[in-house]
């Protein structure tokens, strides 16, 4: 349907787009390597300087392990509920099934102030004290949707037959579940678990509310970007948390296929 | 089985979530004691009076709701050619890559996207550098509303192509052909077919790229200027100033929006083609 001339101004609109969406991520990738303390562009030349600086310093070592530690937990979380409700949900029916992935979606479709208020205001209101476990309930009640959303997808997809073979077969339920549909997921439970540790490890809004006096990562980066302080060390760390974030989604879409690491699309789906 | 399965995770949700969810609208009719700071669990309807009230306040809800319009409409034009070009025009590898291409940005670090604005539009920055190499400027948008906006149509661009490809992908293509036999031009077959059918996709979008602006109190902090206040914003100076109450009535304000929000999708059928 397109004329040729329609074809053009598309393609062209589509580097456009491409070029607006990695140029502002590249240069903060290029900055982290510029050896001048302020920052203006150009960029004086190459230096691996403020990595160095990032890397011995204490702030932000802490920092970062209280970020990986958060990460793993709340991803750990994720996969054991997000893949026991996909699982429930898929195998059977019962009132109230879409109210489920719903509920589920929610976290991430609600704006993160009223998600990091609300949990800030429950810890308040049951006395539970600000500390990483605060940090980690927080995150992984937004993570068990991505894992969730995976396995579901992925269940949906898998044959019935597959099961019904099994079963043929003489295996019982658990052999069953065992050998034909825990292999037949493994690679959407790692996905999941990928695509929920990368969104953990970057998340800011929340954890601003559920943290208390421990800095996470993006925590100290926030901190540090409002003061307007220590820019050139922001800039390496920020680079790394750019990679910490991409790779494991690049290496979910490598498993699990590029689908899988819609952030919105299924999920808007299952809750509408 | 059913209920050993789904027991844990639905504790969860209705115990912390839904339990979280009931105490900050509670909390938005309790008051703090303005001497010692402390949450006093008296009923007051003040703190929802105190924002309905006060003009500053009504300014701030207003202020954000456009800002978060304007972001939909802008990132909703950029993403229509754009998510066309994905579903129906490219190969398959292009596809691909298309694809993974705008997924990218979209999970690198939030902070970063954030950041990498104050590096392009900082006095000394590309924008001014670019501009005096064609002889313009300079045009200080660092502490500007026009920063915070570009840089939120930026951060949730990829929020509106995906669902707005994954709709466009559906649509049959004998549909498109029959528009056509029919005598439709690439406009009309845009207009009468293709937008209605891509409707869900495009309310899925805005869903996202309204809720998120209506949310953020990031990054008008650290791009805006005295001007830029928004929901958020007063949601979180609230909470720093240990008013929570005023703070969790704010936030019901985007609640309030985003439900209506969602009934008024439904009204209009946008759900009923997913």
């Amino acid at each position: 349907m397109e004329s040729p001339g329609l074809r053009l101004a598309l393609r062209i609109w589509v580097v456009l787009v491409l070029l607006f969406l990695f140029l502002p991520i590249a240069l903060i990738v290029l900055y982290a390597f510029d050896p001048a303390t302020i920052e203006s562009w150009p960029i004086q030349g190459l230096t691996l300087h403020w990595f160095s600086v990032a890397w011995h310093d204490q702030q932000v070592r802490t920092a970062f392990l209280l970020s990986v530690k958060v990460a793993l937990l709340a991803t750990g979380v994720a996969l054991v509920l997000g893949s026991a409700v996909a699982y429930a949900l898929y195998k059977f029916t019962f009132f109230g099934r879409d109210g489920i992935s719903f509920l589920l979606v929610l976290p991430i479709a609600l704006p993160g102030i009223i998600t990091g208020l609300a949990l800030n205001s429950f810890f308040t209101f049951t006395n539970i004290e600000l500390s990483l476990w605060t940090i980690v309930i927080g995150h992984a009640t937004f993570c068990i949707v991505m894992v969730f959303n995976n396995v579901i997808a992925r269940l949906r997809r898998m044959p019935r037959s597959l099961a019904e073979a099994s079963a043929d077969l003489g295996a019982r339920g658990w052999q069953t579940q065992l050998y034909i549909t825990l292999p037949s997921v493994a690679t959407a439970l790692i996905s999941g678990a990928l695509l929920a540790f990368a969104l953990s490890f970057d998340e800011v809004i929340v954890t601003v509310f559920t943290s208390g006096a421990q800095n996470t990562l993006p925590i100290w980066i926030f901190g540090a970007l409002r003061l307007g302080q220590q820019l050139p060390e922001v800039n390496a760390v920020v680079t790394i948390v750019i990679c910490l974030t991409i790779i494991p989604v690049l290496l979910a879409a490598r498993i699990a296929g590029a689908s899988s690491v819609a952030r919105t699309a299924r999920a808007t789906v299952t809750a509408a | 089985m059913a209920t050993l399965l789904l027991t844990p995770p639905l504790a969860w949700f209705v115990l912390i979530y839904l339990a979280s969810l009931v105490v900050l609208l509670i909390t938005a009719f309790w008051e703090t004691n303005s001497f010692t700071g402390n949450l006093v669990h008296t009923w007051t309807l003040s703190n929802l009076t105190e924002i309905v009230t006060t003009s500053a306040y009504l300014q701030v809800i207003v202020r954000t709701v456009g800002m978060a319009a304007a972001v939909t409409v802008v990132d909703l034009v950029i993403a229509i050619p754009f998510a066309y070009y994905l579903a129906r025009v490219a190969s398959r590898r292009t596809r691909t890559f298309l694809y993974v291409a705008t997924l990218l940005p979209l999970w690198a670090s939030y902070l970063a996207k954030v950041y990498a604005w104050q590096l392009v539009f900082t006095r000394d920055g590309v924008l001014n550098w670019s501009l005096a190499k064609v002889a313009l400027g300079p045009l200080n948008l660092i502490d500007t509303n026009w920063a915070v906006f570009i840089a939120f149509c930026y951060i949730w661009l990829p929020y509106m192509i995906i669902p707005v490809y994954a709709a466009l992908d559906r649509i049959p293509g004998s549909m498109i052909e029959a528009s056509q036999d029919l005598g439709g031009r690439t406009w009309r077959t845009t207009r009468s077919v293709l937008l209605p059918l891509a409707l869900p996709g495009i309310v899925a979008g805005s869903i996202f790229t309204f809720s998120l602006t209506l949310g953020d109190y990031i990054t008008p902090e650290l791009l805006g200027g005295t001007n830029s206040v928004f929901i958020g914003s007063v949601a979180y100076t609230s909470f720093l100033s240990n008013n929570v109450p005023l703070g969790a009535a704010m936030a019901l304000v985007p609640v309030v929006i985003m439900v209506g929000y969602l009934l008024g999708a439904r009204a209009i059928g946008a759900f009923e083609e997913l």
